[in-house]
């Protein structure tokens, strides 16, 4: 509630969020003010130009490209949160008892964190939703696999730097429990930084979402989600450029909030004096 | 120096066992027998007993690992089942093509980003520099695969600049086919050398030797020239170093897209046609293909900085 405090004060934190907050509602709120159905075919209005009552305009079948969007948003948000903060979580909960404890857990880790980090990224995930095979479900254990591993080399520095200091020695003299110090005093200052990374990851993320949709290897059609509403207008770019460049907008406004949320983040987050 | 080298040759020997022990893990996670789902639902009996027996997948597991690290270390990386040839020749192939986007991304990303960090660092804190930083930003959020499509409406279709894809002959004719795939990799690379330039920059100008060449009479231009630049630099060989990863992995999309027979274009094809061992191949070449550009750039680093070539 505080972060959520300060990082409304920083400017870029607010407009982030309020770009967010924007995307939410529009999402939440499409059949208020949109009269158009996202699946509704109408071959009378296919491929019309952006204009009042079609925003964005139509695409080939004559469906409304804002809505669509709009609704492609549900899929894209919802993969790339949960792409990001469940590696997030399981990647803190490893390089804090790697950081705090060392030893041969550490080694082990850091050794694998090095082997993993050689793979492209691009490369990595799309050989394992590859070789598993094109779905949503897929794409979570893909982007799982790879993802937990900045997160853990992340949290595993801050833990190290964290459990030097004064107060945690403090901590040893006043007998606390391991348990409590770890979760207590070292993973609220430990997960900072992870936090700001993970808005860039988050911009990645979706991107990368969108892309493995766009070969065929992510959402499968007819679901609108952007990198699928992309691939269908390659087609029609010469005649409709809209089809094709609207949905890319959405990715990139997606994009930017999260970034201004990170900035405002790293603001916030930084410690005093 | 020497010393340098041959440790990291020493270090590097865990790493790309654990490459190559990951690219084998990769196919074991799949689910079902690999063998039927290469070969799909018609293969017979006798076709998938041939496959498995060909593969090794009636060894034990460890062996078959040590199947596929003596492929590696022979060099072959596995055959493919599509083009019934080794994975390294199809590999040959393709390779030049990648490593030159993988070199013009690079020099574009440092002729766009070069002028903006410059400016960026000597009006930090001014509008100039704030509108310069969304700028990037903004173009980080743009996705490789979309800017693609917007490039090629924008300056292939529309403009008739360069064509829309494919590589051509000759050195003057490929410099035009792979500007607009090497610019879409080299503008996400630009974003993050403007960004740490920019850092280092503004440190370099705060030195203490920056201050004696102001005092022994230099100009402003030929101390930013002769001490501040080449100095900032230096931080940005190592910053590409650590991100070539990411470079190498932004050309898979853009080569798919602007028809270029690359390694990228490889690893999708196998992917949509299933070929198991070039998908694994081709993924470990990709890591190791990494941890030698990674090696070079260190050695770079040590033989451009005297304080790291001392240790």
């Amino acid at each position: 509630m505080r972060i959520l405090i300060h990082l409304l004060r920083s400017p870029a934190g607010a407009a982030g969020l309020a770009m967010l907050a924007l995307t939410l509602a529009a999402t939440a709120l499409t059949p208020w003010f949109s009269p158009w159905d996202p699946y509704a075919l109408d071959f009378g209005a296919a491929m019309q130009a952006p204009s009042a009552s079609h925003w964005f305009g139509t695409d080939n079948f004559g469906r409304d490209i804002f809505t669509r969007v709009l609704a492609g948003a549900v899929f894209d948000l919802r993969i790339a949160v949960v792409c990001v903060f469940v590696p997030m979580l399981a990647g803190t909960m490893v390089g804090l008892v790697a950081g705090f404890f060392g030893g041969w857990v550490d080694a082990a880790l850091m050794r694998l964190t090095d082997v993993v980090w050689a793979f492209p990224f691009y490369v990595l995930v799309l050989a394992i939703v590859g070789v598993l095979g094109a779905s949503e479900a897929n794409l979570y254990i893909a982007f799982f696999l790879v993802n937990w591993i900045g997160y853990a080399r992340i949290v595993r520095g801050e833990t190290i730097l964290i459990a030097r200091l004064e107060y945690i020695e403090a901590t040893r003299v006043l007998r606390f429990g391991k348990l409590r110090v770890l979760l207590r005093h070292v993973l609220p200052n430990a997960v900072t930084p992870a936090l700001v990374y993970a808005m860039s990851d988050v911009v990645l993320t979706v991107q990368a979402v969108a892309a493995l949709s766009f070969f065929g290897l992510g959402v499968q059609p007819p679901a609108p989600e952007w990198g699928i509403l992309i691939v269908e207008s390659i087609d029609y770019m010469r005649e409709a450029p809209w089809m094709t460049v609207f949905p890319g907008f959405a990715i990139v406004w997606i994009g930017i909030a999260f970034s201004l949320v990170g900035e405002g983040l790293s603001v916030a987050l930084k410690p005093k004096g | 120096m020497f010393q340098v080298i041959l440790k990291r040759l020493v270090m590097l020997i865990p790493v790309l066992i654990g490459i190559t022990l990951l690219g084998f893990l990769l196919l074991q996670v799949m689910p079902g027998d690999p063998a039927s789902r290469a070969m799909g639902t018609r293969a017979s009996p006798e076709e998938l007993a041939a496959m498995r027996k060909l593969w090794g997948l009636d060894q034990p597991l460890w062996l078959q690992y040590l199947y596929f690290l003596r492929d590696c270390l022979t060099g072959s990386f596995g055959v493919s089942i599509f083009h019934k040839m080794p994975v390294i020749g199809l590999v040959a192939e393709r390779l030049p093509f990648t490593l030159a986007i993988v070199a013009y991304s690079t020099l574009i990303a440092l002729a766009v980003a070069l002028p903006f960090a410059i400016l960026a660092a000597l009006r930090r804190g001014t509008v100039v520099d704030g509108a310069i930083r969304h700028v990037f930003v903004a173009l980080i959020a743009m996705p490789p695969f979309w800017l693609c499509y917007v490039l090629i409406l924008w300056l292939a279709l529309g403009l008739g600049w360069f064509p829309t894809g494919g590589v051509g002959q000759g050195v003057g004719e490929n410099l035009s086919r792979l500007f607009l795939p090497s610019l879409v990799v080299g503008l996400s690379t630009a974003a993050l050398i403007q960004q740490s330039l920019r850092a280092a920059l503004i440190d370099t100008l705060k030195a203490d030797y920056v201050d004696t060449a102001r005092a022994k009479g230099l100009s402003g231009a030929q101390v930013f020239l002769r001490h501040v630049l080449p100095n900032s630099l230096i931080s940005t060989i190592s910053i590409i170093g650590v991100r070539v990863s990411w470079i190498i992995g932004g050309t898979v999309v853009v080569e798919k897209i602007f028809s270029v027979p690359g390694l990228g274009s490889l690893l999708i094809d196998a992917i949509v046609s299933r070929d198991l061992p070039v998908i694994r191949g081709l993924t470990v070449f990709f890591a190791i293909m990494v941890v030698i550009v990674n090696l070079v750039t260190d050695i770079c680093y040590a033989l451009a900085d005297p304080r790291v070539r001392l240790e």
